[in-house]
């Protein structure tokens, strides 16, 4: 999973991206709206974390312009919690608002439900066959046996399994599992490939040449 | 009682005592007239008769033996004279053995009512007007048979003796008609010219109850009236109380917290008009006022959460692993920065709230304003270099009473903004010079200026040129706190500005 924070206080900026990095999310940071407008339309986020106060191009005003190309579910961060600013940023296209100061429990959370909500999936619990992955806990299960997986790992199969039944191209991985800054060596997705197969069952993860992966 | 406290109900008691009384007055009034009006047509009527009886007094007696005098004992036709009156009559006086008045005194002019005048005393009259002629020797010439009995013959002595007092003497002086009431009777006597006095008199009933009727016709009306006229006051009052009622209603409902409330004014001219413009525009300005107030706080509050999150996320991001030494002293750090701006924005805010309440202290000094401005200077100079701005000062030495530490807080301020608002490579000019016994620093920037709608709020708590700016620490409360600093030294502070040219402040203090 791929995510854009943006904001414009560093401290913040730089506690929120670590603590989701540890979340197992591929984290991409902006400090100010040019940049987060640039991010946002020309990467497939899995979700965006949005300040409303920013330097140039204000949070409102990225939401908008985003709306017009692209979907990516988006978590604004408000200073103010009155009533016709949260009103403001769901019309305006927001999918939920957490208001400063929030905890990052709650942050994580509403992030999930956005990006889950984003897949049309309904709970946190997806049961693929013999595997069961819970999405809230990110525990994998295996015939139900817990399975220790990286959080490289993790995220390659809850990606997969949020788009199970759908062709996921290479490209769309590397998107989705490495952010700005990791050097894409196109055998690192295939080292992850092959641990999963060998912790969750070679049939898991389903090569379809020259398209990608699948998992039925 | 609280309905005697109600002005509605005062004015209205009022006005209904005025009413009455004026009422009460032109009742009298009426009731006055018309008694002297009906006593006015009896006394003519009592004086038309006692001239009809003087006439008939001298006109001598017709010829012939019978003519119209009536065989004694008979009386004429229509009204009675002579006749003895009736049982009750004092008997030493007209007992059966004397004969009638002319009868007895041949001295006298005989008396004889003419027909012709009979109709003068009519019996059937509601007046029944009665008559006495007496004359000089106290002795009746003719006397009507109706007079009223009783106490009558006790006033009729009296009233005659004051005739006959001054009918002694050889010279018969005249005295003026005597008019005399009493009970149901009005009386009026006049002596003739020649000693004779006539006494006419009748009864007033017809002309008291007509009085009764008059009195009762005026106490409906009077009540009438009054009773419309309090009806229509309380109509008035109400009207006019109206206004102070919706007044009330409004003021009610901003008391309880609704400040948007306004009062309705109708007529504005009106004097309840005015005071209602004057009600509108406090609440106005109250509710101004609550409005800063309350963006204000909010304002604070919005301030305060930036840190707060930072402080939050930064320690449970730390706290959900264990972690080296040097990433928990990167947290801590970051907490630190977090409470340093909590500090600042919490001393700003108390400062201002102190300048607000008056509670600040001046820590007044006589100083040399060119030397505080050059310590500016030298503190922000690093800043300037970092942002290769150019500082230029022109200040002469200029000596001013003032809080030296305080004032110095605006010199740094304004340079600050300057030096952070500027371009590349701009420049700051700093110039102070006395100009008409005042102070009058200038700090003018090369920056991207502030737009034209924006500057009456440049002063304004939290006004930031540029909305977004939360992370540099900058609450904008800076231009705020050295407005209040000037203005608590008795100065201005105004500001100039024209966009992507520069901005100019200017700081006017007083010299002592």
């Amino acid at each position: 999973m791929r995510i854009l924070v943006v904001e414009d206080e560093p401290d913040l900026l730089a506690s929120l991206a670590q603590a989701l990095r540890e979340e197992g999310y591929a984290v991409d940071t902006a400090d100010n709206g040019d940049d987060g407008l640039f991010n946002a339309e020309g990467t497939d986020y899995d979700a965006i974390v949005l300040d409303v106060m920013l330097p140039g191009i204000d949070g409102w005003e990225i939401l908008k312009r985003l709306r017009k190309t692209k979907k990516t579910p988006v978590l604004m961060l408000t200073a103010r919690d009155q009533t016709r600013d949260r009103v403001k940023g769901l019309d305006t296209g927001a999918d939920d608002y957490v208001v400063k100061p929030f905890d990052l429990e709650e942050v994580f959370a509403r992030l999930r439900a956005i990006i889950r909500r984003s897949a049309n999936q309904t709970t946190n619990l997806l049961e693929m066959g013999d595997v069961k992955i819970d999405t809230a806990a990110r525990h994998v299960f295996f015939k139900d046996k817990l399975v220790e997986l990286t959080a490289r790992e993790y995220a390659l199969v809850a990606f997969l399994a949020l788009h199970h039944g759908e062709v996921v191209t290479r490209t769309q991985l590397y998107e989705h599992l490495f952010d700005e800054n990791e050097s894409s060596l196109s055998n690192l997705l295939d080292v992850h490939v092959s641990n999963v197969r060998k912790k969750l069952g070679p049939e898991f993860i389903v090569t379809r040449r020259g398209h990608g992966y699948c998992i039925e | 009682m609280k309905i005697f406290k109600s002005i509605k109900w005062r004015l209205q008691i009022w006005y209904g005592i005025i009413l009455l009384v004026v009422l009460a007055g032109f009742g009298f009034t009426a009731y006055q007239m018309e008694r002297g009006r009906l006593f006015g047509q009896i006394d003519q009527e009592l004086h038309r008769r006692i001239g009809v009886l003087g006439n008939a007094l001298h006109r001598p007696p017709p010829r012939g033996e019978n003519g119209n005098r009536p065989p004694p004992g008979q009386p004429p036709r229509g009204q009675e004279f002579n006749a003895p009156p009736l049982d009750d009559q004092p008997p030493e006086r007209f007992s059966e053995d004397r004969p009638p008045a002319w009868q007895r005194n041949h001295l006298l002019p005989e008396f004889h009512l003419p027909a012709e005048d009979a109709h003068f005393f009519e019996t059937n009259d509601p007046h029944s007007f009665y008559f006495i002629i007496r004359a000089q020797n106290e002795q009746d010439i003719g006397r009507s048979t109706n007079q009223p009995a009783g106490q009558f013959f006790e006033i009729e002595n009296v009233l005659l003796k004051k005739f006959s007092g001054t009918s002694q003497g050889p010279e018969i002086s005249r005295p003026p008609p005597l008019a005399y009431s009493f009970g149901n009777y009005q009386n009026i006597a006049e002596r003739l010219p020649s000693g004779e006095v006539i006494w006419v008199g009748c009864s007033i009933v017809p002309e008291l109850e007509e009085l009764h009727r008059t009195a009762l016709n005026l106490v409906a009306v009077g009540g009438l009236i009054l009773l419309i006229g309090l009806a229509g006051g309380a109509w008035l009052v109400s009207r006019a109380m109206q206004p102070i009622g919706s007044i009330s209603a409004t003021a009610a409902k901003i008391a309880a917290g609704d400040l948007s409330q306004r009062i309705n004014v109708a007529e504005a001219e009106s004097e309840l008009g005015q005071l209602a413009a004057v009600l509108n525009s406090t609440f106005a300005r109250l509710e101004n006022a609550f409005a800063q107030q309350k963006q204000f706080a909010a304002d604070a509050a919005h301030e305060l959460r930036t840190p707060v999150a930072v402080m939050l996320t930064q320690t449970q991001a730390a706290l959900n692993r264990e972690r080296d030494a040097a990433s928990y002293r990167l947290t801590v750090e970051a907490c630190q920065r977090a409470a340093q701006r909590m500090r600042r924005l919490t001393e700003s805010l108390l400062v201002l709230a102190r300048f607000d309440a008056g509670q600040e202290v001046l820590n007044r000094l006589r100083f040399d304003f060119s030397k505080t401005i050059g310590d500016s200077v030298d503190l922000v100079q690093p800043l300037a270099e970092e942002r290769g701005v150019k500082i230029s000062i022109a200040a002469e030495p200029l000596e001013i009473t003032g809080d030296s530490e305080r004032l110095a807080q605006v010199v740094t301020n304004l340079l600050t903004n300057a030096i952070q608002y500027n371009q590349p490579k701009g420049e700051v000019r700093v110039k102070l010079e006395a100009q008409n016994g005042l102070a009058v620093l200038t700090v003018a920037d090369t920056g991207q200026g502030i737009a034209a709608e924006n500057l009456p709020r440049v002063f304004g708590r939290f006004f930031r040129a540029d909305q977004s700016r939360t992370g540099a620490g900058n609450a904008g409360l800076g231009l705020a706190i050295s407005k209040a600093i000037v203005e608590a030294h008795g100065g201005t502070i105004e500001v100039a500005s024209e966009i992507n040219s520069g901005t100019t402040f200017t700081v006017q203090l007083p010299k002592d």
